[in-house]
């Protein structure tokens, strides 16, 4: 009796917990432990030594310095692109807001192949600006520009996403405070909006530089999978799997999951320092 | 610093804000914008500082047009409702900033600008807290700090949006004062908003009533109290009886309720009696006592007409025993405007 009284009014019943999370947790593990864990287990099956060595080669390396110039290049991008963004956003008022919004959720809605194929089509032997590159000499598609463009293009959304909640629910009194204060703009900005969104912003570039990492589709199609060139992590895992060499194909696999682990102890580690930041973005 | 308001029209999209508003402000002033709420206080506000543009009409500061100039450029303290203090900077350095955004040689040196922080901060009372980040302070003490922050810059004017809106009752007081004696000490011309009236008329030198965007009356506290010149305005400030009738003849009569009407043009009328206003009175008309209560020096008593029309009388403790059954009682004064 007096166990039942101390239960609160949403509280249900311990049978309906346990099934509920037993569901979750054991959902979880079959999608998401179970693959992560075959892929150190198929890694390490020749032992760790090999693992090691088919990390240690040139390919391989150079696989992870693209990947690492592309994140590089496109995160800090999207993250100064995106901040701009959701000030002029959250902050102004201007015809067409509406569809810029639009805009910007676009890479979510479309198949990253799609956004490939869209730079093949605009900057492509065949594309539009095709002859004007050739003759200048300039390689977009099946170099690093194309692969960089490709994955700025899928990453587009994250930071501003996440900070456009943010920055609405602050509203606009602090920035009018500083401006009825004196300060300009940019003053403004810097002081007063930057610093109020920085966890959020941290968060938003977190999640950026994992998809950025991670990105597949849209790079397997500029990329052109020229080995030691243009191939980046994700590519090569394909690549050497597809040559039947299992233990490479997982161990590049397996340095990729840990880049994505590192990300994602970041990101909780943010979590539990500003528990404020937890993910809004819509996607 | 003088500022007028000329004819100022301000539109939300197709809803009137403001409309034809005129207002003098004398230099050193210290005026209040009482309304109810939706009425245009803040917006109206928000023109004077800048944070809002008008649709047409003129805002002058020292005779100087300022209708389009960026609130940057204007050198008003503004208190927002809500405090707006940067979170994530210290007490001292929200104080600072004003100071601190200073560009070349308008720019204090850093002592210059920890010596007024310090100031300031006695100023409002609040030494030491310096170093606390807004959210470690009490509702009246992140107030305090937006009039410091405000003050910081040596605005020309003065704007405070329902400074202690969201304080309680014993703190709205003490802040009062306080605001009163920052106001005499720095001599800044003041312009704060409320919807309180017993604030309005505590506080200011004089108040500007606002109904539906547009001024009812401005005048100091006892003119707006008791010579009020609009319906409005009389139901508006200060406690009234409102009664619904007729005027003919010099004379308002409503039930058994008979007031002087002078200068009132015939038909229906609204006539407002302050409680304190009715008196015992022989010859006046039968109320029949529901409750008589004393409060401190004064005893409220709910009465009713003999058609029902529920009455409050305010009387002096003294009387309390002598309202018992039913009473006759007559208004000495009473404010008759045509409907
Ligand atoms: N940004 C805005 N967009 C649209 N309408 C607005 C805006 N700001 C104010 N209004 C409208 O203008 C009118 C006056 O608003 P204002 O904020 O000046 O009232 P107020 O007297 O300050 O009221 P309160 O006491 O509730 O603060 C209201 O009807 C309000 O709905
Ligand atoms: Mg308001």
């Amino acid at each position: 009796m007096a166990a039942a009284s101390h239960r609160r009014a949403t509280e249900d019943p311990l049978w309906a917990k346990v099934l509920v999370i037993g569901t979750v947790m054991a959902f979880l593990a079959l999608v998401l432990i179970l693959p992560l864990a075959a892929v150190f287990a198929e890694a390490l099956r020749k032992g760790l030594d090999a693992a090691l060595l088919a990390i240690n080669n040139a390919d391989a390396l150079a696989a992870v310095k693209l990947t690492l110039i592309t994140a590089a290049i496109a995160v800090p991008f999207n993250a100064a692109f995106g901040l701009c963004a959701s000030w002029a956003i959250a902050k102004h008022d201007f015809k067409g807001k509406p569809l810029l919004i639009t805009l910007i959720d676009l890479p979510f809605s479309v198949s990253p192949v799609v956004a490939g194929l869209i730079y093949v089509l605009i900057f492509g032997l065949q594309g539009w600006f095709g002859d004007y590159l050739v003759d200048n000499d300039i390689k977009i598609i099946f170099a690093v520009p194309g692969i960089v463009l490709a994955t700025v293009f899928v990453t587009f959304p994250f930071v501003a996403r996440e900070l456009i909640p943010l920055m609405q629910e602050q509203g606009t009194a602090e920035e009018e405070a500083a401006v009825s204060m004196g300060a300009s703009g940019l003053t403004t900005f810097w002081r007063v909006t930057a610093p109020n969104v920085r966890w959020g912003l941290m968060y938003g570039v977190l999640l950026c530089n994992a998809r950025a990492m991670g990105e597949f589709g849209a790079v397997s199609v500029v990329s052109g999978h020229i080995r030691g060139l243009t191939n980046t992590m994700p590519l090569h895992v394909e690549i050497l799997y597809n040559e039947y060499d299992f233990v490479g194909a997982f161990a590049v696999a397996a340095l990729l999951c840990l880049l994505a682990v590192v990300t994602l102890v970041l990101k909780t580690a943010l979590e539990i320092v500003q528990p404020g930041v937890r993910g809004r973005g819509g996607h | 610093m003088t500022i007028s308001i000329r004819s100022v029209d301000k539109q939300f999209g197709r809803y009137p804000a403001l409309s034809k508003v005129d207002l003098e402000i004398a230099d050193g002033e210290l005026l209040a914008l009482l309304g109810p709420s939706g009425s245009g206080k803040t917006t109206l506000l928000r023109t004077i500082a800048g944070l809002e543009f008008p649709d047409a009409g003129q805002v002058l500061f020292d005779g100087e047009d300022v209708t389009f100039a960026s609130a940057a450029d204007r050198r008003v303290g503004f208190v927002f409702q809500q405090y707006a203090l940067f979170k994530h900077m210290t007490v001292a350095k929200n104080i600072a900033f004003g100071l601190d955004v200073r560009k070349g040689k308008d720019k204090p040196s850093k002592a210059e600008i920890a010596q007024r922080v310090e100031d300031l901060l006695k100023l409002v009372e609040l030494d030491g807290l310096g170093k606390r980040y807004p959210s470690q302070l009490s509702g009246g003490q992140r107030q305090r700090v937006a009039l410091s922050r405000a003050l910081a810059v040596q605005p020309s004017v003065l704007l405070l949006d329902e400074p202690f809106g969201a304080l309680d009752a014993t703190v709205r007081k003490s802040l009062r004062k306080e605001l009163r004696r920052v106001h005499d000490a720095t001599g800044v011309t003041t312009i704060f908003v409320t919807h309180d009236q017993e604030e309005a008329l505590e506080l200011a030198d004089r108040v500007a009533i606002l109904n539906k965007g547009s001024i009812e009356q401005i005048g100091t506290p006892d003119q707006v109290h008791d010579q009020p010149e609009t319906a409005f305005v009389c139901g508006f400030v200060g406690e009234a009886n409102c009664f619904e009738g007729q005027v003919g003849g010099g004379e308002f009569k409503a039930g058994a309720l008979r007031l002087p009407a002078g200068g009132v043009r015939d038909g229906s009328a609204t006539a407002y009696v302050r409680p304190h206003d009715f008196v015992l009175d022989d010859g006046g008309f039968a109320v029949r006592v529901d409750r008589a209560h004393v409060q401190g020096a004064l005893t409220t008593v709910n009465a009713t007409a003999a058609d029902g029309r529920p009455i409050e009388i305010s009387a002096s403790r003294a009387e309390a025993p002598r309202f018992q059954g039913t009473v006759k009682i007559a208004a000495r004064k009473a404010h008759v405007y045509a409907a």
